[in-house]
């Protein structure tokens, strides 16, 4: 600091106190609802000393939300958009720097110009593609009458119908989600700093593109990949619009989207202390990877953005 | 770009290339072509018979009062979603870089709540703003003395989702504030301290002119934020209602199109929304030159 100044400083921490806390209130708030019974949760103003109902509304929630499993779909579609999302990327990325062929740069801007189309704006056909994967393929029988065709050379009566749905499927919840303009863009960013000395001295050496990839590249950006498995995973864990597209089935659903069965709603008994719960119980695996991983997390939140 | 030293394959570097390009084109150039296209048709719900019409959907949507209030419901409210989240996130930042003690732990307190699903803050806020048993809405009825019904009043459901949407971001824009902060050279600030400048003036002529790239960065990040990743909080929190008075644009693609199944006019209403993207996408790409420039 560069001169004292300690009225100042008094204000800056009682702000900064005053910031945390209403930061956190709505957190705290609700920890303290979960622990309460019913009784106690809808009086107002609601007593903020825990009560000893914790663990009774959470065994409850648990059950009537069918958390476990709920939770089990949203870590493995978090985690498969994760992985994916890396995979695809930073291969993608290496095809386009480490290679000259004649697609590089058509490539690359297609995967780019998916910026511009998050799935808000295209909900409709991206659900009836989801529906019927196979449906382009379908398409083009149709128009060109293969059909028909086919019944005419083999004299049978011949109808192609394909049908894949990813409806209601851990594929369908994940696969749409893997494709990322900004992961890619990411690490091509990345490998185009990375000396050009590397590459000659393993090509000098004979090794193959791909030992390049996995004995070089790989290990190089391991910083990058733990910054994106952060952000990533959040991002997956948090999807909203797509899993209550895809998933109508309860059992297939996430947890976010499977809250929403615990509000209570205007006839119901108000049991807010369940809601709460539950949505703790919810939001726990991604706020643990952000504290346990939080250099990464801030780095990765703004290399992404850059 | 390309590496000088670069290697050579027939068909590795298309098979490395191939994953994208399928998901791509499958989940993201078809189902746009499909919108386009069917933004142009008339089909009865069923999707049996389709007619063409020209531009139909497209006049039919403006002409929409519905709709034209939803535009203006939508720039509303990320309007107010921007500047709560960002002059907190600011006013926040500002602190904890005047903070000399506990800073690690200061800036771990704020930034869970980046971690929470938009829908989950709905929740907690319905809950903190419920007109029978929320404790801030009690506050709003004693201290201000309103009438406070979100279920009732379009404009209490509005701030309801205002709140809801910006708490979330603040975490976010601490961040980039945050690093935009650190990023000022101390010797600019120890200069203007040696000439006088006290503490105010320092942050108002000094950081506050260096943060304007994250400034301006941030209110497009917290603009594409509230039209298109608040879906959570609205479905949860209000479904558009009371009367469409918190019926977002992309909310309404939705209702209109999943729940309606009204297609024409969804996809025209996708399209629209797509054209507005694309705006943004360059606005943040003429940006990011001049950062370029400034950084230098």
């Amino acid at each position: 600091m560069v001169e004292k100044t300690p009225i100042l400083d008094f204000f800056t921490y009682a702000f900064l106190i005053l910031g945390i806390f209403i930061v956190g209130f709505p957190i705290i708030y609700s920890l303290i609802a979960a622990t309460l019974p019913l009784e106690e949760v809808v009086k107002v103003p609601m007593p903020l000393i825990p009560g000893d109902q914790f663990m009774v509304n959470m065994k409850e929630a648990w059950s009537r939300g069918d958390l476990g499993n709920q939770i089990l779909n949203s870590v493995i579609m978090a985690s498969g958009i994760t992985i994916g999302k890396i995979t695809v990327s930073m291969i993608g990325a290496f095809s386009i720097v480490y290679f000259d062929y004649k697609f590089r740069v058509v490539a690359f801007a297609s995967v780019f110009c998916t910026l511009m189309l998050p799935v808000e704006v295209r909900i409709l056909p991206t659900y009836e593609m989801a529906a019927n994967i196979l449906y382009p393929i379908q398409a083009l029988c149709d128009v060109l009458h293969l059909d028909g065709l086919l019944s005419w050379f083999t004299g049978n009566d011949i109808t192609i119908s394909l049908n894949w749905s990813l409806l209601d499927s851990h594929t369908g919840l994940i696969l749409p989600l893997v494709a990322s303009a900004t992961c890619t863009f990411l690490f091509r960013q990345f490998f185009l700093t990375v000396p050009e000395e590397l590459c000659e001295a393993a090509k000098m050496d004979g090794a193959s593109p791909m030992t390049f990839f996995r004995k070089i590249l790989f290990p190089l950006s391991k910083t990058n990949i733990a910054a994106l498995v952060v952000i990533e995973f959040v991002y997956g864990y948090n999807q909203y619009l797509w899993p209550l597209l895809v998933t109508t089935n309860p059992k297939m659903t996430t947890a976010v989207i499977g809250l929403q069965n615990l509000i209570p709603q205007a006839d119901d008994l108000p049991e807010w202390n369940l809601a709460l719960g539950a949505a703790i119980l919810v939001m726990l695996p991604p706020i643990l990877v952000v504290l346990f991983m939080q250099r990464w997390f801030v780095k990765g939140l703004i290399e992404k953005e850059k | 770009m390309i590496k000088r030293s670069f290697f050579k394959s027939r068909y590795l570097p298309y098979l490395l290339i191939l994953p994208q390009i399928i998901v791509t084109m499958t989940f993201f150039y078809w189902p746009a072509i499909q919108g386009l296209s069917q933004s142009f048709f008339l089909s009865d719900p069923f999707g049996q018979r389709s007619q063409f019409v020209w531009f139909y959907n497209y006049i039919e949507l403006f002409t929409d009062p519905l709709y034209l209030k939803s535009i203006l419901t939508t720039f509303a409210f990320s309007l107010a979603v921007a500047a709560v989240s960002l002059s907190l996130g600011l006013f926040i930042a500002s602190m904890a870089n005047r903070a000399l003690r506990a800073k690690a732990l200061v800036r771990t307190m704020l930034i869970w709540p980046y971690a929470v699903a938009p829908a989950i803050s709905g929740i907690m806020w319905l809950f903190l703003l419920h007109p029978s048993y929320g404790v801030v809405a009690l506050g709003i009825k004693e201290w201000i003395g309103v009438d406070w019904n979100p279920v009732l009043y379009g404009g209490d459901a509005m701030v309801m989702i205002v709140m809801a949407s910006a708490w979330k971001q603040i975490s976010y824009n601490f961040v980039f504030f945050m690093a935009g902060m650190q990023a000022i050279p101390k010797s600019l600030i120890e200069a203007a301290a040696i000439d006088g400048a006290g503490p105010f003036k320092r942050f108002w002529f000094i950081s506050f002119p260096l943060l304007s790239p994250t400034f301006f960065f941030l209110t497009v990040m917290n603009i594409i934020y509230s039209f298109f990743e608040t879906f959570g909080i609205i479905h949860t929190v209000t479904q558009g209602g009371p009367g469409g008075s918190t019926n977002i644009l992309v909310y309404k693609v939705y209702q209109d199109g999943f729940v309606g199944l009204n297609l024409g006019s969804s996809a025209a209403q996708s399209v629209v929304l797509m054209s507005l993207i694309i705006v943004i996408t360059f606005l943040q790409f003429r940006f990011l030159e001049k950062k370029v420039q400034y950084g230098g």
